[in-house]
């Protein structure tokens, strides 16, 4: 979004309007999942679950990138940094998180050499810079960040950098809500449809869950009108019975998205079963590098021992990322997991559900 | 905290860097002086001399950046300080770590830069050291400074004066001086026309004290932003903050920078900004002393205090909802998507 427009997105008086709409529709309990951990730090930020009608739930999913990642792929991490003459690359909120054992940012303060980058692109300059080092970039996220990491590569390639590796780690969102329908506790009524990735996927990618599933869905874009548009359409598709994919966020998603990061993303990357921390191994819901471009695969090029990983004792992480749970109705929120010391990864990412509570939950 | 090392996060005028302090410090060094944890330290000479007294180091990175450098930083950063105790600062010590191999052009640059900054402001460097470390040992150049100045007999500026009904004044815009650094540093380029605010505050103070005696609290919000400056006051005073979310003043490029990192300006550190808790009646009266001077001009009130929530800052959003503004944390570090 041109961010000159950034104010007439939270206008107040659209808000308003929006607002009293959802009220003037709204009868039944209704249960709406937001997938996108962005979406979740801006229904917080704006304090959008205030001004909603109690009536109306909104559930966080498991769409915050850090928090998916699985305890041994932290722990894979983590054991990369202790290598010899490797310098470990990565987007910050992963710097913090808890492995088994330690962390990133525990190794770094111990003396290895971990930094935090803002791209791939920035890895693979510090890959050029050293070459006698091996350089590792951590590869989590969606289809939002898997493109850029695979044009990463690829320019590896045609730049001849062999000391640029990926640790690839990446998830994919489709695959992820259907395994969230076939939760039996998880009773979702609607889903909030998570916009940057959509601007990667387009609206299309959502079809065969939606003529599977039936559940309404709508792609939302970030602001505070935005979101409160989607909530409203979501509304409205459930009063009426009548369910839709539909598409609130149309300035930035299209029906086919972005077919030329999409080929980037083919051309390096191909499915594979991943395991989602909460949800557990999803058929064909992460990304590994094809066979093609194994020499930056940091998987192959650098075989680590991972100890036997194990999730914290008594985080409910799993279930918050479901939505199955609330962070308050985990034992561990606020007490002995805190910002400053936290135990699950939903408190560390800036875009977890239980940093979010902990922060802007009164 | 448990950790066996120093992190960033330690220094990063959060939580964390608060733990370290109560933890670790307070505890060895214990005394009233020190225990009001102010932006520098009230001394009673005699029954009519009291004193400030302040001192901060310099890191950063780059050395040069838009809107100013380390050397103007290290002049205006101590000053500030003690004019936020309300005194009138007068003479600075300065004393310099450099790394070995570091350009002499370049620490010329810096002392002119000093020399200038002092001069604006009205202070005397009148101590100082020069280090010099082997080369690794220190990143470029490490400046520490300390100040003092005089308090007038009828001033009381705390960090524990905020009451019920106070209005809270902003001098201007929030976030410029640390998504300015953020942007300069390497491997980071972003083609937005944004600088630091990096001003002396104690003319601006001299002015806020001369319009009006019932000024409870001033400081000026810079690691860990406004946020965090706020619930250290709101805790100290044990005093409930209310913001208003449209009121917040931040510079349109600062504002789209932060958006597109994930960085939220109420945690972004300022190095020209103070804010001042005044009692209603004069809230209009500071204000306009407070605009009236060159730092000044987009100062504006962004809340008030509340004896509802004590401890706690609210903060009331452009759609009405109310959410809470906590301390920050640690480091903010840029989001993933």
């Amino acid at each position: 979004m041109p961010l000159k427009h950034q104010r007439e997105y939270r206008d107040p008086h659209l808000s308003r309007q929006l607002i009293q709409a959802i009220k003037r529709t709204n009868v039944r309990q209704v249960k709406l999942m937001e997938v996108c951990g962005t979406h979740t730090m801006s229904i917080f930020r704006h304090g959008i679950r205030d001004v909603l009608p109690e009536t109306i739930h909104l559930l966080s999913g498991p769409g915050c990138p850090v928090c998916v990642t699985a305890q041994p792929e932290i722990d894979a991490f983590i054991a990369y940094a202790r290598v010899e003459d490797t310098i470990v690359t990565t987007f910050g909120d992963l710097i913090r998180v808890p492995g088994t054992e330690s962390s990133l940012q525990k190794e770094n303060a111990a003396g290895r050499d971990v930094r935090i980058v803002y791209s791939a692109f920035d890895a693979l300059k510090i890959a050029q810079a050293n070459p006698d080092k091996r350089v590792v970039f951590l590869g989590v996220g969606f289809e939002t960040t898997a493109p850029t990491i695979a044009a990463a590569i690829l320019a590896a390639c045609e730049m001849k950098v062999p000391n640029f590796l990926v640790a690839c780690a990446h998830k994919t969102v489709p695959a992820a809500l259907e395994a969230l329908m076939n939760i039996d506790q998880v009773q979702i009524n609607g889903f909030l449809l998570p916009g940057h990735v959509s601007v990667i996927l387009g609206r299309q990618a959502y079809q065969s869950f939606f003529d599977r599933y039936q559940v309404p869905s709508v792609v939302a874009g970030f602001e505070p009108t935005d979101i409160l548009e989607a909530v409203r359409r979501l509304v409205d598709q459930i009063e009426k019975g009548q369910p839709q994919l539909d598409n609130a966020y149309t300035r930035a998603v299209s029906e086919e998205g972005n077919p030329k990061a999409r080929a980037v993303m083919d051309t390096v990357f191909e499915p594979v079963d991943a395991v989602f921390r909460g949800i557990g191994l999803i058929p064909g819901s992460g990304l590994r590098i094809r066979p093609a471009f194994a020499a930056h695969d940091a998987a192959i090029q650098i075989p680590v021992k991972v100890p036997k990983s194990k999730e914290p004792a008594g985080c409910a992480c799993g279930d918050i990322l479901t939505g199955a749970k609330t962070p308050p109705e985990c034992r561990l929120f606020r007490r002995a997991c805190t910002p400053e010391n936290p135990i699950g990864p939903c408190m560390v990412s800036s875009e977890g559900t239980c940093a979010a509570y902990y922060r802007f939950h009164p | 905290m448990t950790s066996e090392f120093i992190s960033l996060d330690h220094g990063s005028g959060g939580k964390i860097a608060h733990r370290l302090t109560a933890d670790l410090l307070l505890p060895l060094f214990d005394n009233p002086i020190l225990s009001d944890m102010h932006d520098g330290a009230v001394l009673a000479l005699n029954d009519h001399t009291r004193v400030a007294f302040s001192t901060d180091t310099f890191t950063v990175t780059p050395l040069f950046f838009p809107g100013g450098d380390i050397g103007e930083l290290a002049v205006n950063g101590t000053i500030n300080d003690v004019a936020m105790c309300g005194a009138t600062p007068l003479f600075i010590s300065l004393a310099l770590i450099i790394e070995e191999g570091f350009p002499m052009a370049d620490l010329t640059r810096i002392l002119q830069s000093i020399q200038k900054a002092a001069t604006r402001a009205g202070v005397q460097v009148v101590t100082g050291d020069t280090k010099v470390v082997p080369k690794g040992a220190a990143d470029g150049l490490f400046i520490n400074t300390s100040g003092i100045g005089l308090i007038p007999e009828n001033v009381t500026i705390g960090s524990t004066g905020a009451r019920p009904g106070d209005k809270i004044i902003l001098s201007g815009t929030m976030a410029d001086h640390g998504m300015t650094i953020l942007t300069q540093r390497e491997g980071l380029s972003f083609d937005s026309a944004i600088q630091s605010d990096s001003a002396p505050l104690n003319q601006m103070v001299a002015k806020i004290l001369a319009a009006s005696g019932n000024v409870h609290v001033l400081r000026d919000p810079t690691r860990g932003g406004v946020g965090t400056t706020l619930n250290e006051i709101a805790e100290s005073s044990r005093a409930g903050i209310v913001l208003q979310e449209n009121r917040l003043p931040v510079r349109e490029a600062v504002a789209g920078v932060c958006e597109l990192l994930g960085f939220d300006p109420l945690y972004v550190a300022n190095e020209g900004k103070l804010l001042a808790f005044v009692a209603a009646e004069d809230a209009e009266k500071v204000l306009a002393a407070i605009q009236s001077d060159p730092f000044g001009r987009e100062a504006c009130v962004i809340g008030d205090v509340t004896a509802e929530h004590p401890g706690q800052v609210v903060l009331e959003t452009l759609i009405g909802g109310r959410r809470i503004v906590d301390m920050l944390t640690g480091e903010q570090l840029p989001r993933i998507c």
